[in-house]
């Protein structure tokens, strides 16, 4: 399970790394999705993987076995302000790609 | 006001003439021990009295003296700050209460010096004070934060109590330097001296009250106020004796060949502040009382001096001592009171500039420590006696005397009005009765003063002018007649020679410093951003990456990885499965970005719902619902900006250069590597046994406390709801910036056009008259449209039971915003956006205010009933029809995240799908002028 996660969160690291670093607009907004889906799994994950054991309390089920609701409202926050970031990512997008006439990350195709 | 505060501090006398010493506290950063600690002894007194005094008489001054054009609010407003400021050093009972005001008399010294701002040498010189000054203050912290820590408390009476232990302290030497170097170039003292004669560009009141009577006195008085714990060592004698000796000896070198007469007056300033230095550094009680005294005269003469060259440069327009000559005949009371404040200045008997000369004098002849500076001292005061006695002639004698002036940009110079004339009268009384009758006159004052910061090494002084033949009296004599003669003998070379002394003309502290300057601020600068800055994207990036990645490694470097922590606790195939397909969906996402960047999205969207699937099988159905909701959200928001994106094929970019493959090659490596870090990481965190962290409170008492089985959403509204209510103005301030940035927005000229399909559906619809356009997607679209109309209603209810729920189930306030947004966003994708605006009025900015109003409300209402800020309340209540309902005002609160969440995201939407409108109106509007052209 923790294996199969934490490969799962390598990759998709990497992905988005490769992806922030080149030089198109829209390849930085999907990279940072990449990279965002990896942070939260990996400070979901800090909490401990547990199937079936939702944070939600029940009579007759003793709090302590259940898994830790801190990362996950750490992480539900983080998928809020994720979407807000990527939505003002994609209108600077936009406005720098009017500005500009180009995709590139800044403003011009050629190097210097 | 000033005259008020000089009242309030004369009253204090009575009580502190019996060695009493004032103190009022009030509590600031106790844990830090600092306090807001004002404490009033006899030496504060004395110069408490100074300040008010002084400041008093230069305001009255100022009110004649600037002219109506002048801002004078601004003036007197800056006057009296730095002189709240002035007064704060001296009564402050803390020493990081004294740099602190140490800092704010620099900002108002250089607010007060750039007076008239649109001058350029007020400019410099306020910006070369401001910086030395600056740099001093800096200094001065540091060492204040030194001696607070060799002491252990920060309050001035502990820190005067332990003279011994800060002396043999091996922090002594670091303490001493920095404080100095705050006092020094506070006190223009040798080499930060050159600030002051270029701070002569303020206001000439300015001048008189800073740069006599108080500013540059603040260095000293804090010599003064530390005395009694940093002297008397050999470090301590060197390095202020050398200071003040060289002070004392080329400011009086400099001040004779001025030419401005505010120049010569600040180089006089400089050189007595370098005699007050002298005095202290040789670390005799009686040299310390010949200081404090020297002090207080050279306040009231300089500053009478100081209004008296206000008065010739504001009646004659000209300061310059090669022009001015024989006023005498036009203003005989100025040019009187003048003179006798200059005699005061040389050190004439009868005066009080007299008594303190002397008095310097006699402790220069004492030996103090045996050293060649002290052997010397009686030579040098002597000499820079007989300096002082020529400028002070030349001044007098200049100005005063000899034939008319002939070109005067005024005609006929007059006295000024008398109630300008009255403080250099008043200060001139006082020079005259201190001087004759010091016993009866300052004699008290300076003898509580020198009391409170001696104590009980006050020693046995006499303040008679008249001490019968001895050493200091023949000393007084040389430099007179010395003095006298020397100026006879450069008069000549006087009324000629250019600004500055000579030989040492090129020496100038100015170009220097702005040498430093441009080197450090300019050169420097330019060179770290040639050799590190970057304007471009990647690179910055690139390093940031780099050094995340590094710091993630140091740990493990510092302490060692240990592999048995690692333990494996199988696969479970369908997971590994899952994630199969979710790692390659993540290559395929990156590699496609390029070039296909529908597929790409695509992919994306599917990474999303595999971690979404597995938020689900890990136990977190809130996080799913939120992930979810917010995938499809974000898929619909790329793909309404997709079209605005420049086409992209894959041959464009077929040659790739070395450079291109190295920096792809080195980009692949970097990711690499991030990503199987990232993979360690993470495997070692998972596996590791979970600490007992706070997790284990928030469980158990979400239900007693908030009231929720969904221990989440109790957690997101009820225990961190402070950290809710931000978020959610984070949202709402983004999704405002979205609209403000859309509505600039001009869409780009080679965006996609509309597809193939459409135009051939939209010339059917043209062929046909009883059609219009658009028509035809229409159709095909009916029945997915007309569900979609009709899923309205549904999923606003849908939106609602997640929103009740999420108290004690999965849900709440984000996941039911989402949802409802997605039944707007719905009704754009099945009746286009002309048609969802027209039937549509959703108002998001309402919503988002509603919304956060609402958050805030809850929040505030616990503050009436007594809680802390966003307290949270519940209970049951039975409802008919639905049954027992929870009815928490957290609930409340998650109304306003609902809310706000609502509003932003269809603000978002919204502004980005009406771009599709306005689109087409430019391009018609771009038609339209088209034809008209043609």
């Amino acid at each position: 399970m923790e294996l199969v996660l934490s490969i799962a969160i390598g990759v998709m690291t990497g992905c988005g790394v490769w992806l922030i670093l080149r030089p198109r607009t829209y390849q930085v907004i999907v990279g940072l999705a990449l990279l965002s889906y990896a942070v939260n799994l990996f400070i979901f994950g800090v909490g401990g993987v547990k199937s079936n054991l939702p944070p939600i309390l029940e009579d007759g089920v003793v709090s302590s076995t259940l898994s830790d609701p801190v990362p996950q409202a750490l992480v539900l926050t983080a998928i809020v302000i994720g979407f807000a970031t990527t939505a003002l990512f994609l209108v600077v997008l936009l406005a720098s790609r009017g500005l500009t006439g180009n995709d590139h990350v800044d403003g011009r195709n050629e190097r210097k | 006001m000033t005259l008020s505060a000089a009242l309030l501090t004369a009253s204090f006398y009575p009580a502190l003439a019996q060695g009493n010493v004032l103190r009022f506290e009030a509590q600031w950063l106790p844990q830090f021990g600092l306090n807001f600690t004002l404490r009033l002894d006899g030496f504060a007194w004395i110069f408490t009295m100074l300040i008010t005094a002084i400041g008093f008489l230069v305001v009255l001054y100022a009110r004649y003296y600037m002219s109506e054009d002048d801002p004078i609010p601004r003036f007197f407003a800056f006057l009296l700050a730095f002189m709240g400021a002035m007064l704060g050093i001296v009564i402050s009972g803390n020493i990081i209460l004294i740099s602190v005001f140490w800092e704010l008399t620099s900002i108002f010294s250089f607010l007060l010096i750039s007076y008239w701002h649109n001058n350029s040498t007020a400019r410099d010189g306020a910006r070369m004070a401001l910086t030395i000054t600056g740099i001093g203050g800096f200094c001065l912290l540091i060492g204040m934060l030194l001696l607070g820590n060799i002491v252990g408390s920060y309050d001035l009476d502990k820190v005067l109590a332990s003279g011994d232990v800060i002396r043999n302290h091996a922090l002594y030497l670091p303490a001493l330097i920095f404080i100095l170097l705050g006092a020094l170039t506070k006190s223009a003292q040798f080499p930060f001296h050159f600030w002051l004669p270029n701070a002569m560009a303020a206001p000439t009141p300015v001048s008189a009250f800073l740069h006599s009577a108080t500013l540059v006195k603040a260095g000293v008085f804090l010599l003064v106020r530390l005395w009694p714990v940093l002297s008397g060592t050999y470090e301590w004698f060197w390095l202020v004796g050398l200071a003040g000796v060289l002070t004392l000896l080329l400011g009086a070198y400099f001040a004779m060949f001025q030419q401005d007469l505010k120049g010569l007056l600040a180089y006089s300033t400089i050189s007595h502040l370098g005699l007050i230095t002298t005095l202290l550094s040789l670390g005799s009680p009686l040299a310390t009382v010949a200081a404090i005294f020297h002090m207080l005269n050279h306040a009231t003469f300089k500053a009478s001096l100081f209004m008296a060259a206000g008065i010739i440069d504001h009646e004659t327009g000209t300061r310059d001592m090669r022009r001015l000559s024989g006023l005498f005949r036009f203003l005989p009371i100025t040019a009187t009171l003048a003179m006798v404040a200059s005699a005061s200045m040389a050190g004439v008997p009868l005066l009080n500039g007299f008594l303190s000369k002397e008095m310097f004098f006699a402790e220069a002849v004492e030996t103090h420590a045996d050293s060649i500076l002290d052997k010397a001292l009686p030579y040098i005061a002597t000499l820079a006696g007989a300096f002082s006695v020529t400028y002070s002639l030349r001044f007098i004698h200049t100005v005063f005397f000899g034939p008319k002036p002939t070109d005067l940009p005024v005609e006929t110079p007059h006295e000024p009005p008398h109630w300008m004339r009255f403080p250099i009268e008043f200060l001139v009384i006082v020079c005259l009765v201190v001087g004759i009758v010091p016993a009866y006159s300052i004699g008290p004052f300076l003898h509580m003063a020198v009391e409170s910061v001696l104590g009980s090494q006050t020693p046995e002084y006499s303040l008679s002018i008249w001490h019968g033949f001895n050493l200091p009296l023949l000393m007084s004599v040389i430099a007179l007649v010395g003095g006298a003669l020397l100026y006879v003998l450069l008069r000549g070379y006087f009324a000629r020679c250019a600004d500055g002394p000579p030989f040492l003309r090129n020496l100038r502290g100015q170009r220097i410093f702005e040498r430093v300057l441009v080197t450090v601020s300019w050169r420097w600068a330019r060179l770290a951003e040639s050799r590190m800055g970057t304007r471009n994207l990647q690179p910055q990036l690139r390093w940031v990456v780099a050094c995340g990645f590094l710091a993630g490694l140091l740990p493990l470097y510092v302490s060692g990885f240990e592999p048995r922590l690692l333990r494996f606790t199988g696969i479970d195939p369908a997971f590994a499965a899952l994630w199969a397909i979710g790692i390659a969906l993540s290559l395929g996402a990156a590699y496609m970005a390029k070039y296909h960047r529908l597929a790409a999205l695509v992919m994306l969207g599917g990474v999303g719902l595999i971690v979404c699937i597995t938020f689900v099988w890990l136990s977190a159905p809130d996080l799913a619902i939120t992930q979810l909701l917010v995938e499809i959200v974000t898929t619909v928001l790329i793909l309404l900006g997709l079209r605005w994106l420049p086409k992209r094929n894959p041959d464009m970019g077929a040659y790739i250069s070395l450079r291109g493959r190295f920096r792809r090659f080195r980009d692949l490596v970097l990711a690499i590597a991030c990503g199987v870090g990232m993979s360690f990481i993470a495997f070692a965190v998972m596996t590791m046994p979970v600490p007992d962290a706070i997790a284990t409170y928030f469980l158990e008492n979400a239900y007693a406390q908030g009231g929720g089985r969904n221990v989440v959403n109790v957690i997101l509204v009820d225990f961190r709801g402070f950290d809710t209510l931000g978020e959610i103005a984070v949202l709402g301030v983004v999704s405002l910036t979205v609209f403000a940035l859309l509505r600039r927005f001009r869409p780009a000229s080679d965006s996609i056009d509309m597809p193939e399909q459409q135009r051939i559906q939209n010339r059917f619809d043209e062929e046909r008259p009883e059609r219009a356009p658009g028509d035809t997607v229409r159709d095909y679209l009916l029945v997915p449209s007309l569900i979609m109309q009709w899923l309205f209603p549904v999923i606003i209810t849908f939106a609602v039971y997640i929103f009740m729920r999420g108290h004690d189930m999965p849900g709440g306030g984000f996941s039911a915003g989402l949802t409802m947004s997605i039944a707007f966003l719905l009704q754009y994708l099945a009746g286009g956006t002309r048609w969802a605006e027209d039937r549509l009025r959703i108002l998001p900015l309402r919503w988002m205010g509603g919304g956060l109003l609402t958050a805030l409300a809850t929040g505030i209402g616990a503050w009436f009933l007594g809680y802390p800020f966003l307290t949270s309340h519940f209970r049951y209540i039975e409802l008919p029809l639905i049954g027992k309902m929870p009815a928490a005002t957290a609930l409340l609160f998650d109304l306003g995240v609902f809310s706000l969440v609502v509003g932003s995201t269809v603000l978002i939407m919204v502004a980005l799908a009406h771009q599709s409108v306005r689109i087409r109106r430019v391009r018609s509007n771009d038609a339209a002028t088209k034809a008209e052209e043609a």
